[in-house]
């Protein structure tokens, strides 16, 4: 073993686990009686209709087979494939998290820029901060009078917040003789902006935004369950309510694959702009 | 005539945070000429930076003014370069970017091989040539790092040089390469320079003039030393001059004792506070040359 790199001995070891892991999962699921075992009672009172129960890993791997080998079919309002799915989550969480961009950086700038505007805006983004978005809901159904763009909304209020507090933290943090360097360099006060102070600040905010996209994704599931009609979070629910928990644990599973790529991308951002001092 | 950087009563207090003010200097008064190359030497807490951020423009004097070619310094300039002791250069940029970056800022209408053909030479000029240049920071020594430093200041031609204790944060060794490059690069301009320093023998080797301030508060600038070593001069051979001593043993004296003595006295107000002019010079004839003390008296007193 010792001839192996640690990536390759973790990996064995990742393997390792996966296959006991499922191992024991398809172990523990009890067997279904096939019908003719049951005695005629059994029969009568029901038990013969096969129950629901949690699918074991075997079919949970066919599920995800047959969903995969065709994401995007379109078989009407309660039929649709995963791909068509999570792309409806994906635009709603990009759609939401770019517009708390828009808003985060440049007013996060302006708060790490002023100490006046930081104490002045302080005390509402304490305030707002802590609210879980699904609160801001019935509010936003309410006043937009559309559910996709309260859906929109929320990941909006959720992914602000993060990526707010750490452009102004990492703003009001840049070095004093970097600004300085600015200063007798006769930059003006857009320029310096662009060419100091933001590539000192950058792996700050990119930091928060690499948050806010998780918490965004997090939010999403649950904006979606509350508003129906399309989405991976709606999937879910969905097939709860079908009694379908091979593709309810399938979709768990794609959540987690899709929120661990949107949070690689935001890794390899924070690998870019990172500078070692 | 006025000198080409006049320093005029330039005063400086800050509150003491007991509701009184603290008065670093007071009044201080004095010249720089151009292409000159003079260092300010003094303890801790004298003042030092302070003079030199006003210079740069990075900070307000209390009272009186700084005035550079017939123009009155406010806020920071392109005419007036700085070398900050922690170099201040922007990390997330290569070694080159470093330089091309004050190049473009002072040339905007250059192009962007002419900016980078100007900043390689700079750079070459302190040793750094090759791959090196494409580094960034993080990746050089602290010498390389004030090489790169000093390369960017130069390239800009400011009118007035401005180095913020340069070496202090070096090795010895280190410190003495990079004097030497200084120098080397300094020669070959009429570049006024400006420059703090802690390091006595660093201040022989590099000034024409050497300002000495007493410790504060109430700091002032005392004495003006000429230092009357021909150039060039070479770390190995000034040690050697006759006057080399002489002027080692004055700053010694000064810095060791009368910084102290002369130090705390407020002024009268209005007094213009102007350094004595010193020149330590054995190889003229003296008549005394037996002894200095007195000889250095005379001249301190005319």
């Amino acid at each position: 073993m010792t001839g192996l790199s640690l990536n390759k001995r973790a990996a064995i070891l990742s393997f390792i686990l996966l296959i006991a892991g499922l191992l024991i999962w398809e172990a523990a699921i009890p067997a279904q009686k096939a019908v003719g075992e049951l005695t005629e009672y059994e029969i009568l009172t029901g038990a013969g209709v096969p129950k629901a129960g949690v699918p074991p890993p075997s079919e949970v791997l066919v599920k995800a087979w047959e969903q995969l080998s065709n994401p995007f079919y379109d078989a009407g309002p309660n039929d649709k494939g995963i791909g068509i799915q999570i792309g409806y989550s994906i635009y709603r969480v990009l759609t939401g998290y770019a517009l708390a961009a828009f808003v985060a950086i440049p007013l996060g700038f302006l708060i790490g820029m002023s100490p006046v505007a930081y104490k002045a805006l302080n005390p509402f983004i304490q305030v707002l901060r802590p609210i879980s978005p699904l609160a801001w809901m019935p509010l936003a159904l309410f006043i937009i009078q559309d559910s996709e763009a309260s859906a929109i909304f929320v990941i909006f209020i959720c992914s602000i917040w993060p990526m707010l507090i750490n452009t102004a933290f990492g703003v009001a943090g840049v070095r004093a003789d970097w600004v300085n360097v600015a200063r007798t360099h006769e930059l003006n006060p857009l320029k310096t902006a662009f060419t100091v102070i933001l590539p000192a600040a950058a792996p700050t905010i990119v930091t928060g935004m690499r948050i806010s996209i998780g918490i965004a994704w997090l939010v999403i599931v649950a904006a979606e369950m509350l508003v129906g009609g399309t989405g991976i979070g709606y999937y879910v629910w969905n097939e709860w309510n079908n009694l379908d928990l091979t593709s309810v644990i399938f979709s768990i599973l794609m959540i987690g694959v899709v929120g661990m790529l949107l949070d690689a991308l935001f890794g390899l951002l924070q690998r870019r702009v990172a500078y070692v001092e | 005539m006025k000198p080409y950087l006049s320093i005029e009563n330039l005063t400086q207090r800050f509150p003491d945070g007991k509701g009184g003010e603290l008065t670093v200097f007071e009044n201080a008064t004095f010249g720089v000429e151009k292409g000159e190359f003079v260092v300010i030497l003094g303890h801790s807490g004298c003042g030092k930076s302070t003079i030199m951020n006003i210079l740069a423009g990075l900070a307000e004097p209390t009272s009186g003014a700084v005035v550079m070619d017939g123009q009155e310094v406010k806020g920071p300039s392109l005419d007036r370069g700085v070398v900050f002791q922690n170099y201040s250069l922007l990390p997330w940029l290569s070694t080159l970017k470093n330089v091309t970056f004050g190049v473009a800022a002072r040339h905007p209408e250059w192009t962007k091989a002419e900016v980078i053909a100007h900043s390689t030479k700079y750079l070459a000029m302190v040793g750094l040539e090759g791959d090196v240049i494409h580094r960034k920071p993080s990746q050089l020594s602290g010498g390389m790092r004030q090489r790169v430093s000093i390369a960017r200041a130069f390239a800009n031609h400011p009118k007035l040089l401005l180095l913020d204790e340069p070496f202090g944060a070096l090795d010895a060794l280190t410190r003495g390469t990079i004097q030497d490059e200084l120098l080397k690069i300094w020669g070959g301009t009429e570049q006024t320079v400006f420059m703090i320093t802690h390091d006595i023998d660093e201040a022989i080797l590099l000034a024409d003039r050497i300002l000495l301030m007493t410790n504060g508060p109430f700091a002032r600038v005392a004495e003006s030393v000429e230092i009357t070593i021909p150039r060039p001069r070479s770390r190995t051979e000034i040690i050697e001059h006759p006057n080399y001593y002489a002027i080692r043993n004055h700053l010694v004296q000064f810095l060791g004792k009368r910084s102290k003595e002369l130090s705390g006295q407020p002024m009268d107000s209005g007094a213009t506070n102007r350094p004595a002019p010193i020149r330590i010079d054995k190889t003229e004839p003296t008549p005394d040359p037996e002894d200095l003390r007195p000889g250095l008296r005379a001249v301190v007193n005319s």
